[in-house]
């Protein structure tokens, strides 16, 4: 038996050698498992995909490790440090929740490993010593383009209500901040749980205030709770959400009282509509076949594109990092770190990305068209 | 607050209240016959409602796996304790009770889906799918140390309530579920518009409550968990097994469980996790009853239920923290007005 064991190590050890040498390693975590799972399930199909479309760099190959971090920040921490000091990895990429994100980013500069955070990262990161970037849009702008869209449709009283958690938060700081004197209000805050029952008690509250629309700051299936209790009492005003809502269960579950509702999205949610100008067509397009290929099923979210997404801003930093280091090298880790920040007007199926010392986040309004939700589709509003 | 909104709230929390009653009488059914405080109730609720979905999209339910892996592993420890015990004459029975009547069930789902069957029928089916896990779950985790103390007991249940949490996730996947309504049906009370949903709840709550007093006091089976719940060895002196009683209660408490579940999912989105924060608001009313009568637990669940409706309009961030902090008076109160009753006599 020991003599076994020893033979596979070393056979092991033979083959490890022999493939680490000039691959490219990459540490993927994501969240399979938890309440985070809705989302990080797409992250790792969307990684799939990505390694379906490119799985090497100039000649080298790219290794790709994955590991699941059910949701907990702690876990999260320990797959960051693992796949740093035991499989080497050249670069991060994860995951499904901010507070696991912010964990492993710590991780990151820690350790000085170059990380592509999936999730969105608040705050401002220490520009002589920012070893991370963040993909998706941030909330802020994610909902200054929900707030300047209520603007454009002239509504005036706005009723708000979304989840009690720190999403929830987010989007009602974000309609807030858009606040003025002539325009848009925001004149009620209620929050519900997701595993609530029942909001007939904040929608009575919201509706008090006689609101022209109201804006949800939900996510995912339950996002659609409020809307069907609005439907249950009668409202006709408009109703407005973020891309946070945007899934095929939250169709299939708000039927028709979420006929009509208004999201900022990525243009990826609605690829095929887009014109053939915009920069994210043909990309998107690409990226659904892969999907499809890679997965076996349509891609129908916007989570799977941010790691795709993450994965064409390192893949195009990496082919000009391969220049002046070896990967698997400290000097490669860091040449990477470099070029991730030097990104310049770099197209993905979300975004332009220009990234640069000093922010996570490296996307303007580009990243963000106006979709609405038509005999449960999602069409495209220019 | 004007007194329509009062009215809407009040019909709201009848209608939440009347689904935690269904749990929290099956909570205290439970725990009167086997003196387990079964935490994983609400996961039962909420693995019928994913059950019904998966009917209705005519996708298999994760919950046949469940039982299946559940059944092998109870047959299982039934067979390996009666060898131990020397009694191999019992084992073609343990083999049917565990195994094979699972297993029936498991394949009269499967081959009534092929037929699409309507709606009632999904129903009947998601129920008789949920029915054998919490006995399952009983002979697996519970039998084993059915003599710990109620302590015990109860950490052993929250355990159980994260494992099934996690094998949600693996059967059912992490999206919600909503289910059709099961009526369409509208009306006026007083000016006040009430769903039919609500109706059925209320009724299926009362209707239910009624099936269970008449069940104790009229049949001997009825009576013999009574007598089970209130002394375990005198009923074994008069022939009564704890462990068959258990089995009963555990199957009654699983059709409460599962007729809320059904009548949740249409009104709500429900995740693989929903159940917890369902369970738990229902322990909280069968608290507020003392854990011993079905009346107070009823009361207490639609107290829960129409605090809960009332919070959420006043102050929508503390609802739960509301909720939750009516316990604190509720044990002073109670505390201080019972007299302690022994419960770890000695048998």
């Amino acid at each position: 038996m020991r003599k076994m064991l020893s033979l596979t190590a070393l056979l092991g050890g033979l083959v490890a050698a022999s493939t680490a040498q000039a691959d490219i390693t990459i540490g993927f975590v994501t969240s399979l498992s938890g309440p985070g799972s809705s989302i990080g399930i797409p992250y790792g199909r969307g990684i799939q995909a990505a390694m379906e479309y490119k799985n090497e760099v100039n000649g080298e190959k790219i290794k790709l490790i994955q590991l699941d971090d059910g949701s907990d920040p702690s876990a999260a921490t320990r797959n960051a440090r693992k796949l740093i000091e035991e499989e080497k990895v050249d670069l991060l990429i994860g995951t499904a929740t901010a507070p696991s994100t912010i964990a492993m980013m710590a991780v990151a500069t820690e350790l000085k490993v170059p990380m592509i955070a999936v999730s969105p990262v608040i705050g401002q990161p220490n520009p002589t010593d920012q070893w991370g970037i963040s993909v998706p849009q941030p909330a802020s702008l994610l909902v200054k383009v929900v707030a300047d869209r209520m603007k454009r449709d002239a509504m005036k009283n706005i009723g708000y209500i979304g989840f009690s958690d720190a999403w929830g938060d987010l989007v009602y700081n974000g309609a807030k901040a858009v606040e003025t004197e002539d325009g848009i209000k925001v004149l009620t805050n209620e929050r519900y749980a997701r595993v609530d029952t029942s909001v007939t008690g904040q929608i009575l509250k919201v509706l008090a205030v006689r609101p022209d629309a109201v804006l949800i700051g939900g996510s995912g299936t339950q996002g659609a709770l409020p809307l069907l209790a609005l439907g249950e009492r009668g409202f006709k005003g408009k109703t407005y959400g973020t891309v946070a809502l945007v899934n095929p269960d939250f169709v299939r579950v708000g039927g028709k009282a979420a006929e009509g509702i208004q999201v900022s999205a990525g243009p990826v949610i609605v690829a095929e509509q887009l014109p053939d100008n915009h920069f994210a067509k043909k990309l998107a397009l690409e990226f659904r076949a892969a999907y499809q290929k890679a997965n076996n099923l349509p891609s129908t979210d916007g989570f799977s594109a941010y790691s795709f997404d993450g994965w064409m801003i390192f893949t195009s930093a990496a082919a000009r990092a391969l220049k002046t280091a070896k990967p698997g090298t400290v000097e490669f880790r860091k040449a990477l770190r470099d070029e991730i920040l030097n990104t310049k007007e770099l197209s993905g199926v979300h975004a332009v990305y220009n990234f640069k010392p000093g922010a996570y986040h490296g996307v303007d309004e580009r990243a963000l068209v106006i979709v609405r939700l038509v005999n449960g589709a999602w069409t495209y509003q220019p | 607050m004007t007194a329509d909104i009062a009215a809407i709230l009040a019909i709201d929390g009848i209608a939440t209240g009347a689904v935690y009653a269904l749990v929290a009488i099956g909570t205290v059914l439970i725990f009167t016959v086997t003196r387990v405080i079964f935490i994983p109730f609400g996961d039962i609720a909420a693995f019928t409602a994913l059950t019904l979905a998966a009917l209705d999209a005519k996708q298999l339910p994760g919950t046949i796996g469940l039982v299946v892996v559940l059944a092998c592993m109870a047959c299982l420890m039934e067979v390996v304790s009666l060898a131990r015990a020397g009694e191999l004459r019992a084992v073609p029975k343990a083999l049917l009770f565990y195994l094979v009547l699972p297993l029936i069930v498991v394949g009269t789902v499967w081959l009534t889906m092929r037929f699409a069957p309507p709606m009632p029928l999904r129903i009947v089916l998601a129920l008789l799918l949920i029915l054998p896990i919490s006995p399952l779950l009983d002979r697996i985790v519970f039998r084993p140390i059915a003599d710990a103390s109620v302590l015990l007991l109860l950490t052993v249940s929250v355990a159980l309530h994260f494992a099934l949490v996690g094998l949600g996730l693996l059967f059912f996947g992490p999206e919600g579920v909503r289910t059709e309504p099961l009526t369409s049906m509208a009306m006026e009370i007083a000016g006040v518009h009430v769903s039919g949903q609500t109706v059925l709840i209320l009724t299926a709550a009362l209707v239910f409550s009624g099936l269970l007093f008449l069940f104790f006091d009229f049949t001997l089976i009825g009576k013999a968990l009574r007598a089970t719940a209130l002394n375990r060895t005198g009923a074994r002196l008069m022939g009564i097994r704890p462990a068959r009683a258990g089995t009963i209660a555990y199957l009654l408490g699983s059709l409460m469980a599962g007729v809320s579940g059904i009548l949740i999912a249409p009104v709500n989105t429900i995740f693989y996790d929903s159940g917890f924060l369902l369970g738990l608001k229902a322990f909280v009313g069968a608290i507020v009853g003392g854990m011993t009568s079905y009346p107070g637990a009823a009361l207490g669940a639609f107290g829960v239920g129409l605090l809960e409706s009332f919070a959420s309009f006043q102050s929508s961030t503390l609802k739960d923290v509301i909720v939750f902090s009516l316990l604190i008076p509720v044990l002073l109160w109670r505390s201080l007005a019972s007299h302690h009753s022994e419960e770890e006599v000695e048998e």
